[in-house]
């Protein structure tokens, strides 16, 4: 029974193995004794005899340590004294270990974290049945290029399904929002939702968690209503209360059954999207047969057997049909689909990539500066290290404790990263506004998994080339340098001074494009709105189509609400618009100009469309440039009249007065010539897009459906959200149904328009100056020890008359050869990421002067402060001294 | 014969198990007799010896115990196992197959 032998003393060797040393000594001991006894035995002296027995046996140590090395768990126990023997360097140097361990625990904290959400974001798929079979549809307008995907009108939806066969199935969505109620006198809350077609939830595998979903009978215009909650908003509103399925809600003033609850997991598209309803709820009759009115999400199955690209073939083919069929309407050419994942994670995937890139720098940094320090201890070690190899220590087992400290601090550092990678990751997921999929977002195996890889990575990165160098092949002459050698250290300098080029280098570029994203940060918030933009209040309401249903309604409603806020104390003006500069595209449409030839083609001419009371433009404080604005008198059936803004008088005016020419373009149902009576300022009306064309109809028509939703822009003396309670307690007096929502100022239109942006540019700018300061450590370091090293050679030059501001130059010189060597490579860097940044660069370009200057200024100015601290030292050397001290 | 030859890795361990094969033995007594049965060719050296008893030790095919020794003294006695009887079988066995075959090659050309 070999085995059980074996086992047997591999158990010994495990748990007796100090007894089993203690033989081991014994039984060497015996043996020399046999061999005193035999040399007595030939008649030697006794003490000669010892000397000669211990001349035949050798060198008893490294006899012991080879017959150990036979032990079973021989590994084990070298590790283990690796392990002790690292830890205990690591802590007689105490300052050494911490700074390296907090550097490594911020790269790989932050890298397991990015990882965290680049993973949970952009790779895990989809919550849904087969998510890879799914695809967006969209429209595909050969004249706009730049925005290939165009949503889609509801008819071409509609003919799609019906008329193709090339895929599955293929439903629709839109954005949709309501006031919902659900008792009596109770206060209406605004909830954003989504209308979704009946086959919407079977096409993406969805099951309800309670009741069912939508039937095709509910999805047709003027079908008793159904409406859908998500799991997050039946919690919240209904404290999981399951009777609710079955009961009646009120929605603007309409009645909905509630037919069912989705799963936890559904938060497509949006977490915010609280309600669906079905897709033909949320249109008006001509709207939903009209193939010109875009808006409309569409998502396709892949059929089995057909290949996705000959299925998209045929819808696209189809599109054209519909076209042709439309020649005057905007009906765009071509069908194009993209994965369904591109769709959600569209706008962050750069910001996001941008991130990672970042991260991986700082963390390379972080290497870079921990094989930095150890170069600089594996210098000061260099004797010791001799000596152990002098009396037999093989080269292997030297490198493996050096890397065995590297790892030691990876560790170390690891663990304490991922602990803040853990509360890194909740707080990024949380304050990243607009993170799609961000309840997504959580560590689990596969990410810890990465942060060990990272770990073992970092450590082999910032051990190998320290402990290589350290150990290599001329020992001995590390033996034979004395203290005193002028030239002493100066290969393992050479090596720091690399890696620290290198360091700046990475460096050089992280401040490049943290530069660059925070000029375009900050650009985007100085813009221009074209309004003002101080003492600005914003809010909106939406009055019920069913209860408000004819002009005179309306203007009576809006006009109540100006006259009560205009008398609030502390307001100064108040106006009508309805949507605020800043605060979307709200929509557009094309149009035609009487006066001028019909134009080649249809779709040219283009203009955002906005509706405003004639006291807009003076609270919003857009200059009048030509004509005048509406009058109190343009109203109901008198409103034939519009204000353009000055792109578009330049536009499709170029040279000519735009007053008295006439606008043909759809408003209130039908194509009519309304009167060009004003010309006002360009306002922007997404902060970072360009200035588009812009028409304002007349609020004060009261057409119905296109003037019920109306944001309120009041002018105060002072703080504008002292006045937010007043003025919407004024329009609950009017109507007590009537939800009021987007409470906001001016600059908190433009913070949340940014916010995204603003996120990301401050964290690689975090980034870049945490990588700035890793840089001046090691710079620091490098000086450090070289003045160390080189004390003595200062002392003689000193000596012999060289002057305290020639030494001073000499090590600044010294500090700053490295840092001009990276900080041309970083510049080589920097404009390669900048170009690679270039999509999410706003208000700057990739080779911006102002930020090349500045940045490179930073990092001279850090690296000479961090170099003058050692230089200084050096020149305050006293000669005497430094000669005299070994 | 002039130097004392190193012996080859590996036959080390064949001398071991036989010289162990009739009675238990420690160290400083297996390396003598190997020395006094081949006539002082072959010196078994310590930094070869130890290691290789440990080696065998750990394979299971040799099992140690604390006796007195001649002298009275506490010493490791090294005894064979039966896996350690087969292993000796073994290598005798290629050890006569690979000396054949070195004589082969030597006196046959």
């Amino acid at each position: 029974m070999r085995w059980v032998e074996r086992f047997r003393m591999a158990m010994l060797m495990l748990f007796r193995r100090k007894t089993e040393t203690e033989r081991l000594n014994q039984e060497l001991e015996f043996h020399l004794e046999q061999q005193i006894a035999e040399n007595v035995g030939r008649g030697m002296e006794p003490e000669q005899a010892r000397l000669a027995a211990l001349q035949v046996f050798g060198n008893p140590t490294l006899l012991r340590e080879e017959a150990r090395s036979s032990w079973s768990w021989n590994w084990l126990e070298s590790g283990w004294r690796d392990l002790r023997y690292g830890a205990r360097t690591l802590l007689r140097a105490p300052g050494f270990s911490l700074t390296a361990i907090l550097v490594m625990a911020l790269g790989i904290g932050a890298s397991t974290s990015l990882f965290t959400i680049v993973r949970s974001v952009l790779l895990k798929p989809l919550p849904f049945h087969e998510p890879d079979k799914l695809v967006m549809v969209y429209e595909h307008f050969r004249q706009q290029p730049q925005s290939p995907y165009n949503v889609v009108a509801p008819a071409d939806f509609r003919d799609w399904r019906e008329q193709t066969h090339g895929f599955q199935d293929m439903a629709a969505w839109r954005w949709w929002a309501g006031a919902i109620t659900t008792g009596s006198g109770e206060m209406p809350e605004l909830v954003g939702g989504a209308a979704g077609s009946w086959n919407l939830f079977s096409v993406l595998g969805i099951e309800p968690a309670l009741g069912r979903t939508f039937t095709p009978d509910e999805d047709r215009i003027g079908a008793h209503d159904a409406v859908i909650l998500t799991w997050r908003f039946f919690q919240s509103r209904f404290n999981g209360d399951r009777s609710i399925v079955g009961k009646p809600v009120r929605i603007d003033s309409k009645l909905y059954t509630v037919v069912g609850v989705l799963p936890k997991s559904f938060t497509y598209p949006d977490p915010e999207v609280k309600v669906w309803i079905p897709y033909s709820a949320a249109f008006e009759p001509n709207q939903l047969a009209g193939h010109d009115h875009h808006q409309s999400y569409v998502i396709a199955r892949f059929k089995k057997d057909v290949p996705p690209a000959s299925a998209i073939q045929e819808v696209s083919a189809l599109q054209y049909q519909l076209h042709l069929a439309n020649a005057n309407l905007p009906v765009a050419e071509d069908a194009v689909m993209r994965p369904v994942l591109d769709d959600v994670v569209e706008d962050v995937k750069t910001p996001l990539v941008v991130l990672m890139a970042a991260v991986g720098c700082m963390l390379l940094i972080a290497c870079l500066n921990v094989s930095n320090l150890l170069v600089a201890r594996g210098a000061a070690r260099r004797r010791e290290v001799a000596i152990r190899g002098a009396l037999g220590g093989s080269r292997l087992k030297l490198i493996r404790e050096q890397i065995t400290e590297s790892f030691l601090i990876s560790i170390a550092g690891g663990g304490l990263g991922i602990l803040l990678s853990l509360s890194a990751t909740q707080w990024l997921a949380a304050h990243w506004k607009d993170l799609p999929r961000a309840d997504a977002i959580q560590v689990d195996t596969t990410v810890l998994i990465f942060a060990g890889v990272i770990v073992i990575v970092s450590a082999l990165l910032a051990g190998l080339v320290p402990a290589i160098s350290s150990t290599g092949k001329h020992l001995l002459s590390a033996l034979q340098e004395s203290a005193r050698s002028l030239g002493g250290g100066l290969s393992r300098a050479g090596l720091r001074k690399t890696l620290l080029g290198a360091e700046v280098a990475l460096t050089v570029i992280l401040l490049i494009s943290a530069g660059l994203l925070f000029k375009s940060f900050m650009h985007l918030r100085s813009s221009d709105l074209g309004c003002a933009t101080d003492h600005m209040l914003t809010m909106s309401y939406g009055l019920p189509d069913r209860d408000y249903d004819t002009p005179g309604k309306i203007v009576g409603f809006h006009e109540g609400v100006l006259e009560k806020v205009r008398n609030l104390p502390d307001v100064v003006a108040a106006g009508l618009v309805s949507t605020a500069p800043g605060a979307g595209y709200e929509g557009d449409s094309i149009f035609t100009i009487p006066e001028h030839p019909v134009p080649a083609n249809s779709l040219d001419m283009d203009a955002l469309t906005r509706k405003a009371d004639p006291g807009y433009f003076n609270a919003m404080q857009i200059p009048l440039l030509q004509g005048r604005v509406f009058s109190p008198q343009d109203r109901l059936d008198r409103a034939k009249y519009v204000v353009i803004s000055k792109r578009f008088a330049d536009q499709y005016f170029p040279g000519e007065s735009p007053l008295g020419k006439h606008v043909k373009i759809e408003w209130n149902q039908k194509y009519e010539p309304l009167e060009i009576i004003g010309v006002v300022g360009d306002t922007v009306y997404e902060v970072g897009q360009p200035i588009k064309p812009m028409v304002y109809f007349p609020l004060f028509s009261g057409a119905p459906m296109r003037t019920t939703v109306a944001t309120i822009v009041v002018r105060t003396a002072h703080d504008p959200l002292a006045v937010a309670m007043p003025v919407q307690k004024q329009i609950s007096s009017l109507d007590r149904q009537i939800a009021v929502y987007r409470v906001l100022t001016m600059p908190q239109i433009i913070g949340s328009a940014t916010a995204s942006k603003s996120f990301s540019a401050l964290l690689v700018l975090a980034f870049a100056v945490l990588s700035l300061m890793l840089a001046a450590v090691g710079l620091y370091g490098v000086l450090s020890y070289l003045v160390q090293q080189r004390v003595a050679e200062i002392g003689i030059r000193m000596a012999l008359g060289a002057q305290r501001s020639e030494i001073l130059r000499l090590v600044l010189l010294d500090g700053m050869r490295p840092v001009l060597f990276g900080l041309a490579l970083g510049l080589l860097g920097g404009a390669v990421a900048g170009t690679l940044i270039k999509s999410i660069l706003y208000g700057t370009r990739p080779l911006d002067p102002i930020v090349f200057a500045g940045m490179i200024g930073s990092l001279l100015v850090t690296a000479a402060i961090a170099s003058a601290v050692p230089a200084l030292r050096a020149c305050r050397i006293e000669p005497t001294q430094a000669l005299r001290t070994e | 014969m002039g130097k004392p030859n190193d012996l080859v890795q590996g036959t080390l361990d064949l001398l071991i198990l036989k010289t162990l094969s009739l009675e238990p033995k420690h160290g400083w007594a297996i390396a003598k007799r190997i020395e006094q049965i081949s006539n002082e060719v072959l010196q078994v050296q310590q930094g070869s010896l130890y290691p290789a008893l440990h080696r065998l030790e750990q394979h299971g095919w040799i099992r140690a115990k604390w006796n007195e020794s001649e002298t009275g003294r506490q010493a490791k006695f090294y005894s064979l196992t039966a896996a350690g009887r087969t292993q000796l079988e073994k290598e005798k066995e290629s050890w006569k197959r690979l000396s054949t075959a070195i004589d082969l090659v030597v006196e046959g050309l």
